[in-house]
């Protein structure tokens, strides 16, 4: 008995060790609220041994008192976090999940399906590598599948699962499973997603989620779980197209001036020469500091601090790039927009618009077409709603320094935040850029500051650019007369 | 291609450190809550890194309940000073002069006057526009859903059913004087991650955690240390000396001890992959209803 007690003992260093090797998976869930989602997840959390004794007790005291599984465990009970959605027995906001295996470590965004609150769909969606989209093997592909598909194709998540559930309703019929994976492919193909892998399962059952299942004999892929750890992710970050948004300026005394960071895309190597936008000057990376020493190269998405040889002014807000491989500079472009505001879009409000670490106020100048997410048909609009999608134009008061999001996620992303409510009113992903004339003659009544006029004595020149620039930082743009 | 890979220890490192810098730049008056326990500890550390070599540019604050653990004062006051941070300490000093107490009031009234309300009071005080707190999203079901940069309105409260849409990293960081952002740079960590980078980065933490013989008496089924001569007379010939260990620390008469010989951090991780008790189990607030935390946070507690 001792002896066995110790060769099944957790060798911790062990353990411990190959713990920290371990890389991250974000994941995106998307299903009806029918579909199973939330046992799915139980199910991942529960077999992956995850989930405590004491948490397991309260589940089984609130199953009884509220469950709507039999008797079953209703795993959705433990995801559901919120009082007034537990009453209603739906989820109804973005709630994340964390569980690891030997291989790797999740972070689950589960995410309502519901038609109303497409817009958490995307919060959650936003910054996932994969996204497992359900549906019900009685029902096949739904319009809520489509539109759920869309949304993902849409954030440029690259992988995607359609988890066929509720197999065991069928019969665990291949025939059932092979019709439904034809539709999706007929219906996905259009869209673009780079991989996409079809699973039949059973949440309830445990069916091809954590163990292959013998009921499917004729399904030769892997089970979810075994999916979800090995999947290659790294190759998923843009390392081509170096940009470096400035975060915060660092200077603790006269001999240091860093230049705090996320390397949003790209590798930077000490030596290398970098220009500053918009001023385009250009210097080269004298140090790459982190707290723990020097370094030699930084890549996605590391958080560092840059010096550079030269003394080049540089706030946050701007970019630095490799001079050969530059952003696009302007003020003008095309995006996918999605409404995340009750209050309907205003064409006349001037939005703040945050990009990278830059702020700057933003015009909606006009809307392409709004986009129907469940027939993906296009249509003319005059204003988007509360989950609306749309493609519109915009141009801001300041130059902005951008990728399509296709091509560069973390240059191509914005927000829009409403000047008044401050709420997040819409996020945007950029198309391309369009010319600008249009967009200048709409933003000439910057606030200028005439110093001599307004009697301002030269010494104090330099206090006045000082503080004017720490509004700009802001998002008000300010010229100065000198 | 593949050599340009992070752990995951790395990449929350790095998401935690840009989150930090992302407050420091945008708020003009943030403020770093510290509770003393592990995960801010790690918190604490992860700023220090967002701006080394430099100092870092906000204060810390602790929340003093007045009926905190001995040690984790001693902790707290001698990591300031080791550290250069700038520390602020706020109570609740009239509800302590009316003599406020867990024993004598109960855990509600207690954790109500003594933490929200002083957390509030200090808050308004300095007129912080934001403030870090380190809660995890694994800790409880609550905070699951809890945005990384979370809105408070100007009576600090939050409202599940309006927050903000947060998408990739771009974090709205806009409100109006007199309300504020609550931001959670360690939302995406696991209790094993905390302990799992205590442990590469050497972070110095309260001893509490790490097993010892202590004066131990059963209240209510919890393992309550005596850590000051404030425990009812009625308790005092029931102390025996036990070998345990805190989970979670906070207010010495709400915070169960658990009986363990872990005095490494591996022995700890160890007793947790092996344990059956998630670990808010042994913070005695947390058992008056399933909803309880959430009803906690809508009124202003972190």
């Amino acid at each position: 008995m001792a002896n066995e007690n110790n060769n099944t003992k957790l060798d911790i260093k062990a353990f411990l060790d190959k713990d920290e090797q371990k890389d991250l998976l974000r994941f995106l869930t998307a299903g009806s609220v029918d579909d199973g989602k939330s046992t799915l997840i139980g199910r991942l959390l529960f077999d992956s041994k995850k989930l405590y004794e004491d948490q397991l007790v309260a589940l089984e005291r609130d199953s009884k008192r509220m469950g709507n599984a039999g008797e079953h465990i209703d795993y959705a009970l433990l995801l559901d976090g919120l009082k007034a959605e537990r009453e209603q027995g739906i989820t109804i906001d973005v709630a994340y999940r964390y569980f690891s295996t030997n291989n790797r470590k999740f972070i689950i965004a589960d995410t309502p399906g519901h038609e109303q609150y497409t817009r958490n769909m995307i919060t959650g969606g936003s910054t996932a590598n994969l996204a497992i989209i359900l549906v019900d093997a009685r029902a096949g592909v739904i319009t809520q599948t489509r539109r759920h598909t869309y949304l993902v194709s849409l954030l440029g998540i690259h992988h995607v699962v359609l988890a066929v559930n509720k197999m065991d309703l069928v019969n665990y019929d291949k025939a059932v499973f092979d019709k439904i994976v034809a539709d999706y492919k007929a219906f996905v193909a259009p869209l673009g997603i780079e991989d996409i892998t079809c699973i039949p399962l059973s949440a309830l059952e445990g069916d091809n989620v954590v163990e292959k299942s013998d009921r499917t004999p004729w399904y030769e892929g892997p089970s979810l779980l075994d999916f979800l750890e090995t999947v290659p992710i790294d190759r998923d970050r843009n390392y081509e197209n170096f940009r470096y948004p400035v975060q915060y300026v660092l200077r603790p005394n006269q001999d240091f001036r860093g230049f705090c960071g996320k390397v949003a895309s790209g590798v930077i190597h000490k030596g290398d020469t970098v220009m500053a936008l918009p001023s385009r000057k250009t210097s080269r990376v004298q140090r790459i500091v982190t707290y723990d020493g020097e370094i030699e190269e930084a890549f996605p998405p590391m958080s560092v601090t840059l010096t550079l040889e030269d003394e080049i002014d540089i706030s946050r807000g701007e970019m630095l790039v490799h001079p050969e491989d530059l952003p696009t500079e302007g003020r003008c472009f095309e995006a996918m927009l999605v409404w995340m505001d009750e209050e309907a879009m205003d064409r006349d409000k001037h939005f703040y618009l945050k990009q990278t670490t830059n702020t700057t106020r933003a015009h909606i100048d006009g809307i392409r077409y709004k986009v129907n997410v469940n027939t993906m048909e296009q249509s003319p609009a005059d204003k988007l709603i509360l989950n609306e999608i749309g493609k519109v134009v915009i141009s801001t008061s300041k130059e902005l320094f951008f990728d399509p999001y296709a091509a560069n996620k973390q240059t191509g992303a914005f927000i829009l935040i409403d000047p008044i409510t401050n709420n997040t009113s819409a996020v945007g992903m950029i198309l391309n850029p369009v010319d600008d004339n249009r967009a200048a003659s709409e933003f000439e009544s910057v606030i200028t500051l005439n110093l001599p006029e307004l009697g301002i004595a030269p010494e104090h020149y330099e206090a006045v650019e000082k503080a004017c620039k720490e509004i700009e930082r802001r998002g008000v743009e300010l010229r100065i007369i000198k | 291609m593949s050599d340009y890979k992070l752990s995951h220890l790395q990449e929350l490192e790095a998401e935690s450190i840009y989150i930090i810098r992302e407050v420091a730049a945008e708020f003009e008056n943030p403020v770093m809550l510290y509770s003393i326990g592990k995960d801010s500890s790690v918190m604490v550390r992860l700023a220090e890194k967002a701006f080394a070599p430099g100092k870092v540019p906000f204060p810390l604050m602790h929340i003093d309940s007045k009926w905190k653990f001995k040690e984790m004062i001693q902790f707290r006051d001698e990591y300031a000073k080791k550290y250069g941070w700038n520390l602020i300490v706020e109570s609740n000093m009239e509800a302590f002069r009316a003599g406020v107490g867990p024993f004598t009031h109960g855990s509600k009234v207690h954790t109500d006057l003594m933490k929200t309300q002083a957390l509030l009071n200090a808050l308004n005080k300095y007129k912080f526009d934001a403030a870090f707190g380190g809660a995890r999203r694994d800790e409880e079901k609550s905070r699951a859903k809890e945005r990384i940069f979370s809105f408070r309105d100007k009576f600090q409260q939050w409202d599940p059913k309006n927050q903000r849409p947060e998408l990739w990293d771009i974090y709205n960081t806009r409100v109006h004087k007199g309300e504020s952002i609550r931001v959670f740079p360690l939302s995406n960590w696991t209790e094993l991650d905390i302990w799992q980078y205590i442990r590469l980065e050497n972070i110095p933490i309260v001893p509490l955690y790490f097993a010892k013989e202590r004066p131990i008496v059963e209240i209510d089924g919890n393992l309550i240390m005596a850590d000051d001569d404030r425990l009812p007379e009625k308790y005092r010939d029931q102390i025996r000396m036990r070998k345990v260990r805190f989970r979670t620390l906070g207010c010495w008469p709400l915070t169960g001890a658990v009986e363990s010989d872990a005095d490494t951090i591996e022995k700890i991780v160890e007793e947790m992959m092996t344990t059956t008790k998630s670990e808010r189990t042994t913070r005695v607030i947390d058992f008056d209803q399933d909803s309880s935390m959430e009803q906690k946070k809508r009124e202003g507690y972190f």
